[in-house]
């Protein structure tokens, strides 16, 4: 019945929704910010520890919201892991145009985030995607929260 | 308007909606939305492009035949609504963009006019942001009090608490849903208007939803004010209605000011027209007052014991059948409830249920439907809402719970 949303829901989509690996919050960490989706009620926490050079050592997050967040939130934490702020900031611009236009050609380090390059057919969930980054970002700046809107 | 009373057959209903016959994704259209926005019957959309092509102008200040036919046929939308409500006159009937801002209107207004520090307005835990938001901004910058009484987590107007919130007799106004959007409860409007007004306070019901599905008569509820809008009632969206009573409408100042609500202007000061055009600034929603007007004829025509027997099937079926569909709990349990029914499923979020019922050409609506409070009251996030019209069938309702076990099967 719905074999035309397997472009969406992906089985690493439904596996990572459903069972996330990195959903917890660390419990030493250097950064941590809210995000909020208030039209539909999502919510994401993401905590943030650096290694050396201000590079990412680990990433946790929580978060109450449908299976594209809570999957992109936990795909998010393994891409980001080893890079400084600079480098988050231009794989989110990649990210970005990645769900909201299916590809990035150009795009280098996206391998694990390929999955959610479905959710460009669904132009009302691209928010859900992106709401774990948001909070990511808005940690890495040393805000408190972020939103997707 | 009898006759079809009797004789109410959806699928003779469902053929004036030409917008049901759309596919989506290749799927019937199964439109469970309404509460949102509902669709438009042929009769509306007709009336409406009838207007355009063969009378239209501006109204209220032509010399010429146009604006004269074309004011005819908007002012005959504000009888019509006098008679939809049971107004006791015409000039009752003020038009407005929509509820929101029948209900701005109202907060500036009478809010800042005769509302005075010291006073409070009494919402309830179950409004729309539209009868929220409102009220705050008057709260900041008046310094009136807010308060909201609480619901039972039945999902029904805790009276007792509402009551003890009038006590003390400084709420000057009640502004409080008729319907639920979220719950489909009904809130008992008689007794809050009774209550109300033996406290000392004026209401205001939020009639966004109720005045769809049941008949409101503002005279036997003796309401002060009642707001709702076009959009919700079969008719087309930026036209709403603010009723008031005459007196309460005569002391109130103007909103907005500019062309059509004066009586006559010059540098040093301009008078007012009297009501309703003095709270009807600038060039009104014309077409849009003539599609209401169809609107509501063709509501009426049907007849609302019709509507709200059909409708109380629809939703007595679809509690039946989600009850059965493993993993749904349909939220809020009211005695008094109409056709929207909030639910959520354990196994999937509502964006995603969402979703997958979107593929299979069912329209709901997910997530916290402009009720962020009465979300945190529920301790919930999001819920998926199936809301139903005069069109819906148990058909559809069959189906969207037979999708909802399959959906329910996907996530597992």
């Amino acid at each position: 019945m719905f074999d035309d949303v397997r472009d969406l829901y992906q089985d690493v989509i439904l596996k990572h929704g459903r069972r996330p690996e990195h959903m917890r919050r660390l419990a030493s960490f250097d950064a941590t910010a809210k995000g909020d989706n208030p039209m539909c009620g999502d919510r994401v926490q993401v905590w943030v520890k650096y290694g050396a050079d201000d590079t990412i050592a680990e990433t946790g997050f929580e978060a109450r919201g449908c299976a594209i967040s809570i999957a992109a939130g936990d795909l998010m934490t393994e891409a980001v892991q080893g890079l400084n702020r600079g480098e988050v900031g231009r794989l989110f611009a990649d990210f970005g145009d990645m769900v909201r236009t299916g590809t990035c050609p150009d795009c280098m380090g996206l391998e694990r985030l390929k999955p959610l390059s479905g959710v460009h057919e669904y132009p009302s969930r691209v928010k859900c995607a992106t709401l774990p980054w948001h909070a990511l970002i808005a940690a890495l700046d040393d805000k408190q929260e972020a939103s997707s809107e | 308007m009898n006759d079809m009373s009797r004789h109410f057959d959806v699928d003779t209903i469902r053929r004036q909606f030409p917008i049901l016959d759309q596919k989506v994704h290749g799927k019937d259209l199964v439109f469970l939305d309404s509460a949102a926005s509902a669709q438009k019957p042929r009769a509306v959309i007709d009336a409406m492009v009838h207007a355009m092509e063969t009378q239209y102008a501006n109204v209220h200040r032509g010399l010429h035949w146009m604006s004269e036919r074309t004011t005819d046929a908007y002012e005959a939308a504000r009888d019509a609504v006098q008679g939809l409500l049971n107004a006791a006159d015409r000039s009752e009937i003020v038009f407005t963009g929509n509820s929101t801002a029948a209900i701005n209107l109202l907060a500036h207004s009478y809010g800042r006019a005769i509302l005075r520090p010291g006073q409070a307005v009494l919402i309830s835990a179950m409004e729309h942001h539209a009868n929220i938001v409102p009220w705050q901004m008057l709260r900041d910058a008046t310094g009136i009090e807010l308060r909201v009484a609480d619901i039972t987590d039945a999902g029904e107007l805790d009276f007792a608490d509402f009551e003890a919130r009038l006590a003390d007799g400084r709420v000057g106004l009640v502004a409080i849903t008729h319907m639920s959007n979220v719950l489909g409860t009904y809130t008992p409007v008689e007794r809050i208007v009774r209550t109300a007004h033996a406290h000392g306070a004026r209401v205001m019901l939020d009639g966004s939803q109720a005045v769809v599905h049941r008949t409101v008569d503002v005279q036997a509820l003796d309401c002060d004010f009642y707001v709702f809008t076009g959009h919700k009632l079969y008719g087309p969206t930026g036209i709403g209605v603010l009723y008031g009573k005459r007196e309460l409408l005569d002391a109130m100042p103007p909103f907005m000011g500019g062309g059509d609500m004066i009586a006559s202007v010059s540098f040093e000061r301009s008078t007012w027209a009297p009501v309703p055009h003095k709270f009807e600034a600038g060039t009104p929603a014309i077409i849009e007052g003539i599609g209401l007007k169809a609107a509501v004829d063709w509501v009426r025509g049907i007849g609302f014991d019709a509507i709200a027997a059909h409708e109380a099937t629809l939703t007595e079926h679809a509690l039946a059948r989600l009850a059965n569909v493993e993993g749904v709990s349909v939220v809020g349990r009211a005695q008094d409830r109409g056709g929207v029914v909030s639910f959520t499923l354990d196994q999937a979020h509502a964006h995603d249920v969402a979703t997958l019922l979107d593929r299979q050409g069912i329209a709901v609506r997910a997530g916290q439907h402009c009720a962020e409070p009465l979300m945190r009251r529920l301790g919930l996030d999001s819920t998926a809402r199936a809301s139903f019209g005069i069109y819906t069938t148990t058909q559809e309702i069959d189906f969207l719970a037979d999708t909802l076990v399959r959906v329910s099967e996907f996530f597992k």
